[in-house]
């Protein structure tokens, strides 16, 4: 058994934001496991601009953005396992992970978890028909093109309009491919309006909304899809059905954070966000168990991954120094409108400012989000559009913090 | 001509209608200057930074990211496209290497390190 003070499972912008937070604050065993061979997590796959806005003031690629990261764990001398993957994490913190070495088992003071989360599948969808060659989810086919350079396929229909379907229409076309149509569920594209615009109607690639592909066709290779339109209930409306030919289906129907191990563990997982639960520090309910980035909740910005993987490594660094303890907790409950509110709990020992971080549950326009506790208003912000897509960003002041009994909540109010 | 845009510089996203009209660029819809501007700049020369991956000769399977260093016509996104996909570059490559020179007014540059 190796011991290390903090263990960090995943090396994408969370991880590594999380070791070198863990590193510039005090604590120098800090290591980084991860199955992949290069640093970067889904980033290295994403060549696309629109990465870094708000934390550097320009657009990056993906690749860039992890490159700024990377620089900073080699320079640090953070030791990296790489093409190691973690198979159980007990109560214990104790890690086992495999590599080409064989098993290797690490006793860790503080673990912090940052596994990303991957796609949802065929097999979640259900869609009838047969099962031919031609579909992937929208990542497979990313990482196909952009880091092997396989060509994927030329007559494309995308299920799902989330930002990933959105970047694969424009990508697809760019490399020569012609895009049929982006279907989508929902009324409402769930991906940034900046995304629809540059990615579709710059390429003149068709959105349908309130639409879902019903049946695949196609016996060795796709030949094509039936898509058609749904009610306000989801329902199919069968004299809306209509065949759309093509050699490739790309799914593009959500992401589910990485949680196995997490369960492992023994933490529960919040049913809304499919993660941990944890306090403003990102540390979940055992002690010296943190979590950051998308395995916690799915964010569309990667800037806001690495603020808040800057915060799991500084409270992991510490725990581990012995700074962190006990404390009374209160819940954060999302109300009216607010499908959740991370984190859920508050410590109130030792508060500084907290960025309390939402997402609306449908599109409104002109809105209030109040976050109160009890009768009392510690935070409240309007926006002229919300939509669930782009998280909001609440900032309660410490001072609030204080005479707090009971809990918070944070609702919405169109005005 | 009207043309219909819809804003992109800040979340709300307001639709713009644009006119050119003698010689000028008319936009109504805007919340906002910003908005005006947007309009205008998406009729007379709308620009697209560009994105895309070049083979790398002496390693298998091995693709190196790549952008244009500065936007170019939106016109000449495809054109742009040619030049990169018959591309090709031998590892080790740098992040802002230039690996194609002079493409419709930008430079091909690398945005992934490959050793
Ligand atoms: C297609 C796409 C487009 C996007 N576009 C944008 C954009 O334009 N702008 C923007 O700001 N953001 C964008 N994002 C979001 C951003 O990329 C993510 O929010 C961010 O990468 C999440 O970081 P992460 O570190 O939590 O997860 P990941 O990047 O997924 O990293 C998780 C890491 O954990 C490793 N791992 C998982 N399980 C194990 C295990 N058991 N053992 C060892 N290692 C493990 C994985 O190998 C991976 O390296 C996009 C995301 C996608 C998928
Ligand atoms: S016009 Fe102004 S308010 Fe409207 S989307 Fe553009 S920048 Fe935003």
């Amino acid at each position: 058994m190796i011991n290390h003070d903090i263990v960090v499972v995943g090396g994408g912008p969370a991880g590594m934001a999380a070791a070198i937070a863990a590193y510039d604050n005090g604590v120098r065993d800090v290591v980084i496991l991860d199955r992949e061979k290069n640093l970067g997590g889904i980033l290295q796959q994403c060549i696309h601009n629109g990465f870094g806005l708000h934390k550097f003031g320009e657009e990056l690629t993906g690749p860039e953005y992890a490159n700024i990261y990377s620089k900073k764990v080699a320079e640090r001398g953070i030791e990296v396992y790489n093409e190691t993957t973690v198979t159980d994490i007990s109560k214990e913190k104790i890690i086992t992970a495999t590599n080409s070495n064989g098993i290797l088992k690490i006793k860790a003071k503080a673990v912090i978890l940052a596994m990303g989360c991957r796609e949802r599948s065929r097999g979640a969808l259900n869609i009838a028909g047969t099962r031919p060659a031609g579909i992937y989810s929208a990542g497979t086919a990313q990482k196909l093109i952009n880091c092997e350079g396989y060509s994927v396929g030329e007559r494309v229909v995308i299920l799902g309009s989330g930002d990933i379907g959105l970047i694969m229409a424009r990508r697809m076309t760019l490399e020569g491919a012609k895009v049929e149509a982006v279907c989508e569920l929902m009324s409402y594209s769930g991906g940034l309006t900046r995304n629809i615009v540059q990615c579709l109607n710059d390429f003149n690639i068709p959105l349908y909304l309130s639409t879902t592909v019903v049946e695949i066709h196609g016996e060795e290779r796709l030949e094509g899809v039936t898509v058609a339109k749904v009610d306000s209930k989801n329902q199919i409306l069968e004299d809306t059905k209509r065949y759309i030919p093509c050699d490739t289906l790309l799914l593009s129907v959500g992401l589910i954070p990485e949680n196995e191990l997490t369960r492992s563990i023994g933490i529960e997982l919040n049913n809304i966000t499919n993660g941990a639960e944890v306090n403003q520090n990102r540390q979940s309910n055992i002690d010296g168990v943190f979590a950051c980035g998308n395995v916690l909740h799915v964010h569309d910005l990667v800037d806001y991954v690495s603020d808040e993987s800057e915060i799991a490594g500084k409270s992991a660094a510490k725990y581990v120094n012995g700074q962190l303890s006990g404390g009374k907790e209160i819940d954060v409950k999302a109300e009216n409108g607010i499908r959740y509110v991370l984190p859920q709990k508050i410590n109130l020992e030792n508060t500084e400012d907290i960025a309390l971080l939402m997402r609306v549950d449908k599109p409104y326009d002109r809105v209030q989000i109040t976050v109160k506790a009890g009768e009392v208003i510690l935070a409240n912000v309007k926006r002229i559009r919300a939509v669930p897509g782009e998280m909001e960003k609440i900032i309660i002041k410490k001072e609030g913090l204080v005479n707090i009994c009971d809990s918070i909540t944070v609702g919405l109010e169109e005005i | 001509m009207e043309r219909n845009i819809t804003c992109i510089i800040c979340p709300r996203g307001c639709p713009l209608i644009c006119e050119i009209k003698c010689g000028k660029v008319y936009v109504w819809g805007n919340t906002c200057p910003k908005g005006e501007q947007y309009g205008k700049d998406e009729c007379l020369s709308p620009m697209r930074s560009v994105t895309s991956v070049l083979r790398i000769s002496n390693r298998d399977d091995t693709m190196v990211s790549v952008k244009t260093s500065v936007p170019v016509s939106k016109y000449r996104i495809f054109d742009v496209m040619q030049k990169i996909r018959f591309g090709e570059v031998a590892a080790p490559v740098k992040i802002g290497d230039v690996l194609i020179k002079d493409v419709f007014g930008a430079d091909i540059i690398a945005t992934k390190e490959i050793n």
